[in-house]
């Protein structure tokens, strides 16, 4: 009895340091976004007064929000697919041979360590319309040359190929220890088995043995790709004309350069429930396959 | 047999060399690029190597443009002092929820898995609002204080301590150690392969965050390398390539170096962290 009392009093106190970090910030900060967002609060007001559901009104009738709620789910559907799947291409082929292995998969992780915004500046200058590498290939390949950045069609689609490049070499990382995991024997008893084909052999044993982690990777890539800002603020500002607003972008202006706290928050509300709502889904997904990731 | 496993063995190095241009094309742009003269950056043909070479002017335009050696100072001061802070406090809440029995364990777990499911960049609207009220903005305090807790810290590490067995606890308890002693003298030791996957996840996700630098400072004597990059680039007007190339060049070099030289654990650490 003595031990149990000795240990409540050394966990509370072991905990102390973290918890009193956590209420100051994380859970007062998370709470008072839940406030803000029902009151008129602009940063270095005197007084705040709670205003209801004005926010979420003026977020309804606002064509910016939706403009940038709409370029971050179609920035998510182009980057989300494209990194997967150019992740698992990278780790089957890596993991189907035996020469170069480090080579690859060094080379395809360097852009996830790379500051982002290092190498977006990088890209800006090889996208640049006059003299940038992209478009004297283009030229050299017979095709029209464009203004990636500043054509309102594609800036979004030029920064979802930025987000690719720079993602994809983690996925490939949990892919490869996903599948160093199955077991070896597997393939021989199919192969035996009389499923000589490689592509048969993927669909039977790889893909469902892969589920788990592509459950996993699938909900961290949506979770990544809600949260682009970096080649954004750097590269085009939300421009041109809000082709490339996107959520965090929006946040970041309303809350930092115009210092409309109550609305950055109602804008915060829905990003958070985009994000919370994409993690239950794996839960959801994970109980349904009774596996764990 | 062996013409079938040539074929396949020659598709799989051009897929994936063709990928690894992808990848390594912007570094290769990049250190080109920081090498030449700009008459040569500006021509039409593309070549990889300069006919002249212009790397020390480059270079040492970047460093005398812009303060980057403060930079590069600023980025591992502040990435080293979140990790340092974040193990201090995180080690001893993972060493309880996974070894003592407490009132309220499960509620602080429950709290620690909730909070793993909010990025920091949604709360970091209040955060901005309580560091203005306490005069803290615009600080080395700023960059450092909101990254003390790291609840994926506590996670991840409460997850490697429950494998550790608990016998070794229980003989740190017999020869009188104290439950703090306990945490820095038995399970640190122990758990040096969790604590490199997390130190891996933290300095990368700090040396290269960009929105809360963005939103705490404004002094460039706080910048940290990615900010100083985007002053650099603001600063040069846009047209300066060669030093501004070079400018990325050394903001990049430094992690991806480290990377380098010890990419088995990165790679590992990004892995552990990833699956959990």
């Amino acid at each position: 009895m003595s031990l149990s009392a000795s240990q409540n009093r050394a966990g509370l106190a072991l905990i102390a340091p973290a918890s009193v970090l956590a209420l100051l910030f994380l859970i007062a900060p998370l709470s008072s976004i839940f406030v803000l967002a029902f009151t008129d609060y602009q940063l270095g007001d005197r007084s705040l007064s709670f205003v209801g559901l004005k926010n979420f009104e003026a977020l309804a009738d606002d064509p910016t929000f939706w403009k940038s709620l709409t370029n971050t789910l179609i920035y998510s559907a182009v980057v989300v697919p494209g990194s997967m799947l150019l992740g698992l291409v990278s780790a089957l082929l890596i993991d189907a041979g035996t020469s170069l292995r480090s080579f690859y998969r060094t080379a395809f992780f360097l852009p996830v360590m790379a500051s982002l915004l290092a190498m977006a500046v990088v890209w800006e200058f090889m996208l640049h319309p006059s003299f940038g590498i992209v478009n004297a290939t283009m030229k050299a390949l017979g095709f029209a040359p464009h203004n990636w950045l500043k054509d309102g069609g594609i800036a979004l689609y030029v920064l979802a190929v930025i987000g690719i490049w720079q993602s994809f070499g983690f996925n490939m990382v949990l892919f490869m220890a996903g599948l160093s995991a199955i077991p070896r024997d597997l393939y021989d008893a199919a192969e035996m088995d009389g499923t000589p084909n490689a592509w048969a052999r993927f669909k039977l044993i790889t893909w469902p043995l892969l589920a788990p982690v592509t459950v996993f990777v699938a909900v961290t890539s949506v979770i990544r790709s809600f949260q682009v800002f970096d080649t954004v603020h750097a590269l085009t500002q939300g421009g041109p004309n809000k082709a490339t607003e996107v959520l965090l972008y929006t946040i970041y202006a309303e809350g930092f350069e115009f210092f409309r706290s109550g609305h950055a928050a109602a804008i915060t509300i829905v990003f958070i429930m985009l994000v919370v709502g994409v993690s239950l889904l794996r839960f959801v997904s994970l109980k349904k396959n009774g596996a764990s990731a | 047999m062996m013409p079938r496993s040539f074929a396949a063995s020659a598709f799989r190095h051009a897929a994936l060399l063709s990928i690894a241009t992808f990848a390594l094309l912007p570094f290769a742009v990049m250190v080109s690029t920081s090498i030449k003269p700009a008459n040569e950056i500006f021509s039409d043909t593309v070549r990889w190597w300069p006919q002249k070479l212009a790397m020390i002017e480059n270079y040492s335009e970047a460093f005398s443009a812009a303060p980057l050696m403060l930079y590069l100072v600023n980025g591992v001061v502040v990435t080293a002092a979140i990790f340092f802070l974040q193990v201090l406090v995180a080690l001893p809440a993972a060493y309880a929820l996974a070894k003592l029995r407490f009132f309220g364990r499960h509620v602080a777990f429950g709290f620690v898995l909730f909070c793993l499911l909010i990025p920091y960049q949604a709360i970091a609207v209040p955060l901005f609002i309580l560091l203005y009220y306490v005069g803290l903005l615009d600080s080395y305090s700023a960059l450092v204080l909101p990254f003390t807790i790291s609840v994926f810290g506590i996670f991840l590490m409460r997850q490697f301590f429950m494998g550790v067995p608990d016998d070794l606890v229980d003989a740190a308890r017999m020869d009188g150690m104290s439950e703090l002693s306990i945490v820095w003298r038995v399970m640190l030791p122990a758990a040096v392969p969790a604590l490199t996957a997390f130190g891996v996840f933290s300095v990368v996700a700090h040396w290269n965050d960009y929105f809360w630098p963005l939103v705490a400072v404004s002094s460039d004597s706080y910048f940290t390398p990615p900010l100083g990059i985007m002053a650099f680039r603001n600063a040069e007007a846009g047209n300066d390539f060669g030093p501004l190339m070079a400018a990325a060049t050394i903001i990049v070099a430094p992690l991806l170096a480290l990377f380098l030289l010890a990419q088995r654990r990165f790679i590992e650490g990004i892995a552990f962290t990833g699956i959990k």
